[in-house]
């Protein structure tokens, strides 16, 4: 068992693999964070424009994504994509894939958030004279932000953990690496080491977001 | 030909579609077992869970809670590849299908339970003192005044963490489940052709769509006044 899963003298030879790949996870992270963040934010102040024409296009727009599972826009890009003459790396296609998927979740959530800020709050900031951007920038983000930050928090997790995606279109992050190094030694402790840094890594927000939520849920009623 | 045509030709082939329509059809009657079959048992072993954490038994709820935290920070993909590959080498080997079932369905139980018991506390202590009091038992007071109140609470997160966890059966075909995903690649690398391709994304959209509307109904349905 240990022999197997638990190999030290493995675990040595594939270190220097398994920490590239960790540091491409983070830096896969730090680029399609953000990236879904912004395309999350377009839609949502799309969306708080109040006309059916832009509203509902939108909607069925976030719906298409909540319903197709990401693997396969994925898939789609990096294999379907080439028959239109169109061949982008790996890479590039997480990055797009995940712009518009995780984007639609991120709209969701910074939607209900601009929701959750009274009308009069715009109303006032509008009656000192702010433009309606101004009053959007300076009054109604910064309470929508702050009234979603476990929904936010929640998602980047799932963001995080969806990076994983790559290994299938070759982009060398964690789990690529990982089974690379499993290939290379017919040994699974390389996924073992893979398993046990995503969880390191994941468990401090698991924690945090635990508390956040059971205390949110509560305060529902 | 013009453009147009040929774009047609390429990603939306008649010839290759029709042929290739069985394949698709059996991909999504896997898909939908497996996705059944990781709602039944996730969600029933989440609700076990919550039920168990509400004895309140120390060590026993460290556990639970361990597992849990464990589940919500491992990738899935991570999972299904470690069952996959991993336990082999352990004596069981699992089939895709199987390994898919399994780590989608314990990412599930670990994302419900968390919910389940959330709604299970956010019920205050005086309802369960009123109850007892009545003469109810621990179990009927569960049942019959915390459960169903608890329920109406976590129908929302329930169901979009259930959508999300469920749009997961694609990764079975990086472990060679012969679900929609994985019958549209075999069936694309077969004919050289994408169009299998757009009928699996089609049919994930006819699988999922409808689920995802009926949510958002549901959501504005319990949604919470503020």
């Amino acid at each position: 068992m240990i022999e197997a899963f638990f190999n030290i003298e493995i675990m040595k030879a594939a270190w220097p693999i398994v920490l590239t790949g960790l540091w491409n996870t983070i830096l896969l992270s730090l680029i399609v964070v953000p990236l879904g963040l912004l395309g999350g934010l377009i839609l949502a102040l799309l969306a708080s424009i109040k006309n059916p024409l832009v509203r509902w296009p939108l909607m069925a727009w976030v719906d298409f994504f909540r319903a197709f599972p990401p693997l396969v826009l994925l898939v789609l890009l990096f294999a379907g994509l080439p028959f239109a003459g169109l061949e982008l790396g790996g890479f590039a296609c997480v990055a797009i894939a995940f712009f518009l998927n995780t984007g639609s979740y991120y709209g969701e959530i910074f939607r209900a958030g601009i929701d959750s800020v009274p009308v009069g709050q715009v109303e006032a900031a509008r009656s000192t004279g702010l433009t309606r951007m101004q009053a959007m920038r300076y009054v109604v983000l910064p309470q929508a932000v702050r009234n979603v930050m476990p929904d936010l928090l929640s998602n980047t997790l799932e963001v995080v953990k969806l990076t994983s995606l790559g290994s299938v279109v070759a982009v060398p992050e964690l789990l690529y690496e990982a089974r690379q190094a499993q290939s290379i030694t017919y040994n699974p402790t390389p996924i073992v080491m893979a398993a046990v840094i995503y969880f390191l890594l994941l468990w401090p927000l698991v924690r945090l977001l635990s508390r956040l939520e059971n205390r949110a849920l509560a305060g529902r009623r | 030909m013009s453009g147009w045509d040929k774009f047609v030709e390429t990603f939306f082939n008649a010839k290759v579609m029709w042929k290739y329509l069985p394949d698709i059809l059996s991909g999504m009657v896997v898909t939908i077992e497996l996705a059944l079959l990781i709602v039944v048992t996730g969600l029933g072993a989440g609700l076990a869970l919550a039920l168990l954490r509400s004895l309140a038994i120390r060590p026993l709820n460290w556990l639970i809670i361990f597992v849990v935290d464990l589940f919500r920070s491992l990738p899935p993909l991570v999972i299904i590849v470690l069952m996959y590959f991993g336990l082999p080498y352990a004596g069981p080997a699992p089939s895709g299908f199987v390994s898919t079932w399994l780590s989608l369905a314990f990412v599930l139980m670990a994302f419900s339970e968390e919910i389940f018991w959330a709604g299970i506390t956010s019920i205050p202590k005086g309802q369960w003192e009123a109850s007892r009091s009545t003469g109810l038992s621990f179990g009927q007071t569960l049942f019959n005044v915390v459960l169903p109140q608890a329920f109406r609470l976590t129908i929302p997160p329930l169901t979009n963490r259930t959508i999300a966890i469920t749009k997961g059966t694609a990764l079975g075909t990086v472990v060679a489940v012969t679900e929609i995903l994985g019958q549209a690649s075999s069936a694309m690398s077969n004919s050289y052709n994408p169009s299998p391709l757009m009928m699996g994304a089609a049919a994930y959209i006819v699988l999922f769509l409808p689920v995802v509307v009926a949510a958002r109904w549901i959501e504005t349905k319990f949604a919470w006044k503020r």
